[in-house]
C-alpha cells in the first residue's frame, strides 16, 4: 500500500478565511441558542409541542442530515462491494462529510429531547425498548457514528505518524494504521449493514403513525423509499460536495464524478417506479390534486426526480458540469421535499395543536448544524489528507 | 336478600350509613353528601316515582340493573323508586298493566322519571313494534310529554342499537330523536350499561332535583367522561407495544394489550375499566375480550369487531388538571417564514448563479 499515501493530500492554506469567520459566528450564535435552551428549557426557544413534538430537529437535522450524509455509505458500497476501486480516492471526503452528518444528528436529537438527562439509559442495554423502530434508528446512528470515525482515523493516522518530533506517537500511529487497513473489510461491513437498517427504519418510524400521516405520504413503502432516497442523496452529495470543494479551493474538476454521475437516472427512476406503486396500492391517487401543500410537494418530487432522469438520458448535458451540477441540486431538493413531507408536512395529529412551522431558533440552530459540516470539512482538509490527489490520477492502478 | 336491604326496620344504622357512603362515593361526590344522601333515602314520601318502557330491545339493561347488589332491585324497587310500570318485573299484565300505567302518569303527572330501554322503530309509521295497539312512537311521546326526566337506558334507546344495525329494516332509532322539546333527557348507552351508572343517576336525581353534568351526547360526565383506554389495566401494554395478536397467542395469554385484535377502547367513553361489572370484579377486557364500544353509537355495530380503534384521544382528557395539560404549541407568525424562505431562497439562488457559470459542453470521465 505504499502508494496510499499518495492517494490523498493535505490541502495546504490557511485555516482562517472569511468563510471560516462567518460560519464560525453562525454556529457561536447557535451555541448561545442552545446555551439557553439547556437554561430555560425548550419551549423558549422551539416551536414544538406534545401534538408535534419532532420539529427540524428531527425532520431536517436527522432525516435530511443523516441522507445528506450518505455519501460515504454510497461510496463504500460502490467502492468495496461493486469494486470500482477507481472511485476510492473519493473515499475519504466521502465518509468526512458522513462522520459530522451522523455526528450532528446525534446532536441534534440530544438539544430536541425533553429530557436530555435521560439519555444515558440508552447505553443501559436492560433499558433498551427492542420493539421500538426509533430504538432501532437510535442505536444504528449511534453505531454508524462510531463506524465512519473508524472509517476516518487511518487518514488521521496517516497524518500523526509524520509527526517526527515524538517517535513514539508517530510509531504508535504507523502501527495501527495498517492494524486499521487490516480490517478495513470488517469496518466496511459494518458500515454498509448499518446505514441499510436505519435508513429504512427512519420510514418504518412514519408507517406507525398510521392514519396521521397523509395518505399520500402514508404506505407500506416507505421503507424502500427512505432507502432508495439515501442513495439518491449519496450521489448527488458526493457530486455536489467534489464540485463545491473544487470550486472554493480552485481545484481542478474530478471527473470521476461523471462516472457516478451515471448512476444517477437508475436511482432516480427506481424511486419514480416505487413512488407508483405506493400510491397505486395505498390508493391514494385521488389525493394528488386535492391535498394542498401535499400536492404540491408530491408533483415537485416527481418532477425533482424525473428532470436529473430526463437530463441524463435525453439531453447532452448530462455530461456537463452544468447538467450534473443542476441534476444534484435537483435530486437533494427531491428528497427534502420526500423527508419533510413525510416528517413535517404529511403529519397531522388532528386534535386541536397548532401546526408545527420553525421558530427563529430553531431555523438558526438548523441552519448552523448543517453548516458545522462544512466548517469541519474546510478545517479537517487542511489538518488531515483527505481530498484526492488530482496529480496522480490516471497511475496504473486496478480499474 | 331483604333482610339487610336498605331501610328495613331491622338495618343498622352502620349499615345503613355505609351503604350510602358507597353510593356517594361511586357518584364521586364529596362524603358529607352521604348525609344528604341519608335523608332523601330515608324520607319515604320522598320516593320518586318511575316508569320504565320496553321497546325494541333484549331486556338485557333490566338484566344488568337485576344483578346488583348494592343496593339489589329489591332494595331499588321497592324502597328507593316508586316503580309504576316496567314490564319485566311488573305482576300485572296486559290491559290491567296499560291501565296502571295510565293511573300513574295522571297521578305523578310532570313528576315522574322515565326510563327507556329499546330502540324505537320509525319506518312505515312504526308498524314494527306495538304494545296494547299503540305504536312504539306514540306510547313513547304520550309518556314522555309529562315526564320530569327521561333516561335513555342503552344503546338501543340512546342511538338505535342492534336493531339499527346494516341495512336498518324497521328504521329503528334512539329516544332522542323522538323526545317532544324541553324534556331534560340523559343517555346511557352501553350494552348493557353498568347497573351503578343508572343508580348513580337516580341518586343524584333523588340528591339534587336535577340531571347530573352531561357532555355533547347527553351522557353524565361521572360516567362517561373518561375513555376506557385511559385507565384500562392493559394500557401499560399498549403503551410498550405489547399486543395480542390473535386470539390464543402468546401476547394474548400474557394478558397484552388486545388493540391489534380489535378494542375499541381508545375510541369508547365509559368507566368500565375502573368500575368494572359482576360487583366490580370483571368486564370484557379483564376477560381477554376487546372492548366492542358498546357506548358509542358510531362504533358498535358499524364497525366490525376487529377493525382497529381510531385513537380518538390523543391528548390528556379535560379531567386532567390545566397545569398538565398539553400546550398547543405556537403559530408561525410571518417573520419565521421570512426567515426560512430566505434561507431556501439564498440556498436556490447560489445555486443557479453557480450553475449559470458552469460550462454546458459534455465532457469525457476519462479524458
Amino acid at each position: 500500500m505504499a502508494g496510499h499515501h499518495h492517494e490523498y493530500i493535505i490541502r495546504r492554506g490557511n485555516i482562517f478565511t472569511p468563510t471560516f469567520y462567518i460560519t464560525t459566528a453562525l454556529i457561536i450564535l447557535a451555541v448561545l441558542i442552545v446555551m439557553y435552551r439547556y437554561w430555560m428549557g425548550m419551549g423558549y426557544i422551539t416551536n414544538m409541542s406534545d401534538g408535534y413534538p419532532w420539529g427540524t430537529w428531527k425532520s431536517v437535522n436527522v432525516s435530511i442530515g443523516a441522507a445528506f450524509a450518505c455519501g460515504g455509505y454510497v461510496l463504500a458500497i460502490l467502492v468495496y462491494i461493486f469494486n470500482k476501486y477507481k472511485y476510492h480516492h473519493m473515499v475519504r471526503s466521502g465518509v468526512l462529510v458522513s462522520m459530522f452528518g451522523y455526528s450532528l444528528a446525534g446532536l441534534a436529537v440530544m438539544i430536541d429531547i425533553g429530557r436530555p438527562w435521560n439519555a444515558i439509559y440508552f447505553f443501559v442495554p436492560s433499558n433498551w425498548q427492542l420493539n421500538s423502530a426509533l430504538f432501532e434508528v437510535a442505536l444504528c446512528v449511534m453505531a454508524y457514528t462510531g463506524v465512519t470515525m473508524l472509517e476516518f482515523l487511518p487518514a488521521v493516522f496517516e497524518r500523526t505518524s509524520l509527526i517526527e518530533k515524538y517517535p513514539r506517537f508517530s510509531a504508535f500511529s504507523k502501527k495501527w494504521y495498517h492494524v486499521l487497513e487490516k480490517i478495513t473489510f470488517l469496518i466496511i461491513a459494518i458500515g454498509v449493514t448499518l446505514p441499510s437498517m436505519h435508513q429504512s427504519s427512519l420510514g418504518t418510524m412514519l408507517i406507525a403513525t398510521g392514519h396521521k400521516l397523509h395518505p399520500l405520504w402514508q404506505s407500506n413503502f416507505i421503507p424502500l423509499l427512505f432507502l432508495i432516497t439515501a442513495f439518491i442523496m449519496g450521489i448527488a452529495s458526493i457530486i455536489l460536495v467534489s464540485m463545491l470543494t473544487s470550486k472554493l479551493l480552485h481545484r481542478p474538476f474530478e471527473k470521476s464524478i461523471y462516472g457516478i454521475a451515471k448512476l444517477i437516472p437508475y436511482a432516480t427512476l427506481t424511486w419514480i417506479v416505487v413512488r407508483i406503486i405506493s400510491l397505486t396500492t395505498s390508493g391514494a391517487w385521488g389525493y394528488l390534486f386535492t391535498s394542498g401543500l401535499n400536492s404540491v410537494f408530491v408533483i415537485l418530487e416527481f418532477l425533482t426526480m424525473g428532470i436529473p432522469a430526463y437530463i441524463a438520458l435525453r439531453t447532452k448535458l448530462g455530461r456537463s458540469k452544468r447538467g450534473v451540477f443542476i441534476s444534484s441540486c435537483l435530486m437533494i431538493a427531491g428528497v427534502c421535499l420526500y423527508r419533510l413531507g413525510v416528517y413535517l408536512l404529511g403529519f397531522n395529529v388532528e386534535a386541536g395543536w397548532n401546526r408545527y412551522f420553525p421558530s427563529f431558533g430553531e431555523t438558526i440552530t438548523t441552519t448552523a448544524l448543517l453548516l458545522v459540516i462544512l466548517w469541519g470539512y474546510v478545517i479537517l482538509i487542511k489538518l488531515v489528507p483527505v481530498l484526492p490527489n488530482l496529480n496522480i490520477k490516471g497511475d496504473p492502478r486496478k480499474d | 336478600m331483604v333482610e339487610r336491604s336498605l331501610l328495613t326496620p331491622n338495618l343498622s344504622r352502620r349499615d345503613f350509613v355505609k351503604a350510602l357512603g358507597t353510593i356517594t362515593t361511586a357518584l364521586g361526590l364529596p362524603l358529607t353528601m352521604a348525609t344528604d344522601a341519608a335523608e332523601a333515602a330515608s324520607n319515604v314520601d320522598n320516593r320518586p316515582p318511575v316508569i320504565w318502557l320496553h321497546f325494541q330491545e333484549c331486556t338485557g339493561c333490566t338484566e344488568a340493573v337485576l344483578k346488583a347488589t348494592h343496593p339489589s332491585p329489591a332494595e331499588l324497587i321497592l324502597e328507593l323508586v316508586n316503580l309504576c310500570y316496567q314490564e319485566s318485573l311488573m305482576a300485572d299484565f296486559g290491559h290491567g298493566a296499560e291501565l296502571l300505567l295510565e293511573a300513574a302518569m295522571k297521578k305523578y303527572a310532570g313528576k315522574y322519571i322515565l326510563i327507556i330501554e329499546g330502540s324505537i322503530p320509525i319506518k312505515d309509521n312504526g308498524v314494527y313494534c306495538k304494545i296494547g295497539g299503540k305504536t312504539a312512537i306514540d306510547i313513547l311521546k304520550h309518556v314522555a310529554g309529562s315526564a320530569a326526566a327521561v333516561i335513555n337506558l342503552g344503546i338501543c334507546a340512546t342511538s338505535g342499537g342492534i336493531a339499527s344495525a346494516g341495512s336498518n329494516p324497521t328504521g329503528a332509532v334512539g329516544a332522542p330523536e323522538l323526545l317532544p322539546e324541553g324534556i331534560p333527557y340523559l343517555s346511557l348507552p352501553g350494552c348493557p350499561p353498568n347497573p351503578y351508572n343508572l343508580l348513580g343517576v337516580i341518586m343524584y336525581l333523588l340528591n339534587f332535583n336535577k340531571l347530573p353534568e352531561m357532555d355533547s351526547k347527553k351522557r353524565p360526565l361521572f360516567a362517561y367522561g373518561t375513555l376506557i383506554h385511559e385507565y384500562c389495566e392493559r394500557r401499560a401494554h399498549f403503551d410498550a407495544g405489547r399486543f395480542a395478536k390473535e386470539f390464543g397467542d402468546e401476547g394474548h395469554r400474557n394478558g397484552f394489550c388486545l388493540y391489534k385484535l380489535g378494542c375499541k377502547g381508545p375510541e369508547t367513553h365509559a368507566n368500565c375499566s375502573a368500575i368494572k361489572f359482576n360487583e366490580g370484579i370483571v368486564w370484557p377486557i379483564g376477560n381477554g375480550n376487546p372492548c366492542i364500544g358498546c357506548t358509542e353509537g358510531d362504533v358498535l355495530f358499524k364497525h366490525s369487531l376487529f377493525t382497529h380503534a381510531k385513537v380518538a384521544q390523543p391528548r390528556l382528557s379535560s379531567n386532567v388538571p390545566p397545569a398538565q395539560q398539553a400546550d398547543l404549541g405556537d403559530r408561525a407568525t410571518a417573520s419565521q417564514g421570512v426567515l426560512v424562505g430566505a434561507i431556501i431562497g439564498a440556498a436556490v439562488g447560489a445555486g443557479a448563479v453557480y450553475a449559470s457559470k458552469l460550462s454546458k459542453e459534455p465532457e469525457d470521465e476519462n479524458k
